[in-house]
């Protein structure tokens, strides 16, 4: 199968991930959970993943990177454990359900007040926005890097200046660019980084985690097991503990550093520049095709490698569907967890055909889902029917 | 059992830091090892760094180039 769902998690992944696993697997104690030689390679192996998390993304302290298990996970901590009631926080129409969601329940069951920078139908946002938005009890900005339906980008160093201009925080959802695209913390002026193992990072799913700047302060959600200050009622507060209650995924954290590993070895630069030869290679051809409408704005100097679309009115998943059935291509129709972005782009009904690419794929499976796109359109064209 | 010796414990406030002891002490070929913090230092779990009694300079020169801040140091028979 040709496998073009990367923005939902990436399928090949470079080998010695696996390996990492399954040697994990074998020989892995408990982290922090005893002193003998199997927990020590354990808390070892957890250790150099948050070393190597913490140098690709310019996190300043190791220990300030936390592990969980996705960026879901990673954005509910980083929300529920900043905001509280009288508080005021700006988020973007771009946003996934798991920023709108743990927004959505502060409001509700906190009394957080939320406004969001509305998107126009290329689905991008004007940063002027931020400004009209803002008031006395503003906390954060919590947005986007890139939209995971039309791979938009934000421009988050733009909003780390306006964030701080104002002492706001800039908590920063960086599912879809997380290994794709190079990000430095404190150039961007991201205070709390959210992101996810298994995409671009090219890690086992169960992996993710947040990088947090130093004098941020978190309340934890869980508490519970943490292998050190036993005899305390309350969980320790020192990062990362305060913040990873339980058993880590000790053997998809293997997995995760040696991903992390292969990222700063390869280059994330070179990783970005090939999928995004990929994504415009793939753009160029279909803008054109009749019937054809590719959602976003590809005239922005930088976006994530995803080209989302419709043939004619056809439903979304109808045409993803024979592109799996008929040519063996994998994509992802509907509406990709991101409702007020099809709001936006008016594709609530029609959802859209999301193509998304990475390092592993290649111009002949882009070629050849081009040669799909354009036999299905001409197939569903009104004067074929 | 082995015979108990005055040593060096060195204990900090989480895994992560205990993990960051180890790493910076084998870069700089500092010695000693992480062991179970004795119970004559503190009751419940976690990791200490142990060292020869002679070595706390080395110690402390290691901590200090990257900024590590050890929760206390003890001698005790360990």
């Amino acid at each position: 199968m040709i496998y073009l769902d990367n923005a939902a998690t990436t399928l090949h992944k470079p080998p010695q991930v696996a390996e990492a696993v399954m040697t994990a697997m074998g020989s892995m104690g408990n982290a922090s959970r005893g002193a003998h030689a199997l927990s020590l390679g354990a808390a070892r192996t957890v250790y150099d993943a948050r070393c190597r998390a913490a140098e690709l993304f310019g996190c300043s302290r190791p220990d300030h990177v936390i592990f969980t298990a996705n960026a879901t996970e990673s954005l509910n901590i980083a929300i529920c454990g900043l905001f509280g009631p009288g508080d005021h926080v700006i988020s973007t129409d771009l946003e996934h359900n798991s920023v709108l969601r743990p927004l959505y329940r502060l409001q509700a069951e906190r009394g957080v007040e939320v406004d969001f920078v509305p998107a126009d139908r290329q689905g991008r946002i004007d940063y002027g926005d931020l400004e009209r938005l803002l008031r006395p009890n503003t906390r954060a900005v919590v947005c986007t890097h890139a939209s995971n339906l039309t791979g938009n980008m934000v421009d988050l160093a733009r909003v780390g200046r306006f964030a701080h201009e104002h002492g706001l925080l800039l908590v920063a959802d960086c599912s879809q660019t997380a290994g794709c695209v190079p990000i430095d913390m404190g150039a961007m002026g991201i205070d709390v980084l959210c992101f996810t193992g298994h995409k671009g990072l090219m890690g086992p799913q169960g992996t993710g985690g947040l990088c947090i700047r130093e004098g941020v302060e978190i309340r934890p959600w869980k508490v519970g097991g943490s292998g050190v200050q036993s005899y305390s009622c309350t969980q320790p507060p020192e990062y990362p503990t305060r913040l990873e209650a339980g058993t880590h995924n000790g053997h998809g954290l293997a997995g995760l550093g040696a991903a992390l590993e292969f990222l700063l070895q390869t280059g994330v630069e070179n990783v970005h520049a090939k999928e995004q030869q990929l994504m415009r290679r793939f753009y160029e051809e279909v803008r054109s095709i009749p019937g054809v409408t590719v959602y976003g704005d590809f005239d922005a100097a930088d976006r994530a490698a995803i080209v989302a679309l419709n043939v004619w009115d056809c439903d979304s998943g109808e045409i993803s569907d024979a592109l799996a059935e008929e040519y063996a291509i994998a994509t992802r129709p509907g509406a990709h967890c991101a409702p007020r972005m099809h709001q936006a782009l008016g594709t609530v009904e029609q959802g859209a055909v999301r193509f998304s690419f990475s390092y592993y794929n290649t111009s002949e499976e882009v070629d050849a889902a081009v040669a799909a796109v354009r036999t299905l359109a001409a197939e569903s064209a009104p004067e074929a029917q | 059992m082995r015979k108990k010796e005055m040593k060096l414990v060195v204990t900090f406030h989480t895994t992560a830091d205990a993990m960051a002891m180890e790493k910076t002490c084998k870069e700089d070929q500092t010695p000693g090892r992480l062991i179970p913090v004795p119970r004559a230092i503190s009751a419940g779990c976690g990791l200490a760094w142990c060292a020869p009694l002679d070595s706390e300079e080395r110690l402390a020169r290691s901590m200090a180039r990257v900024g590590l801040v050890p929760e206390d140091m003890h001698r005790c028979l360990v």
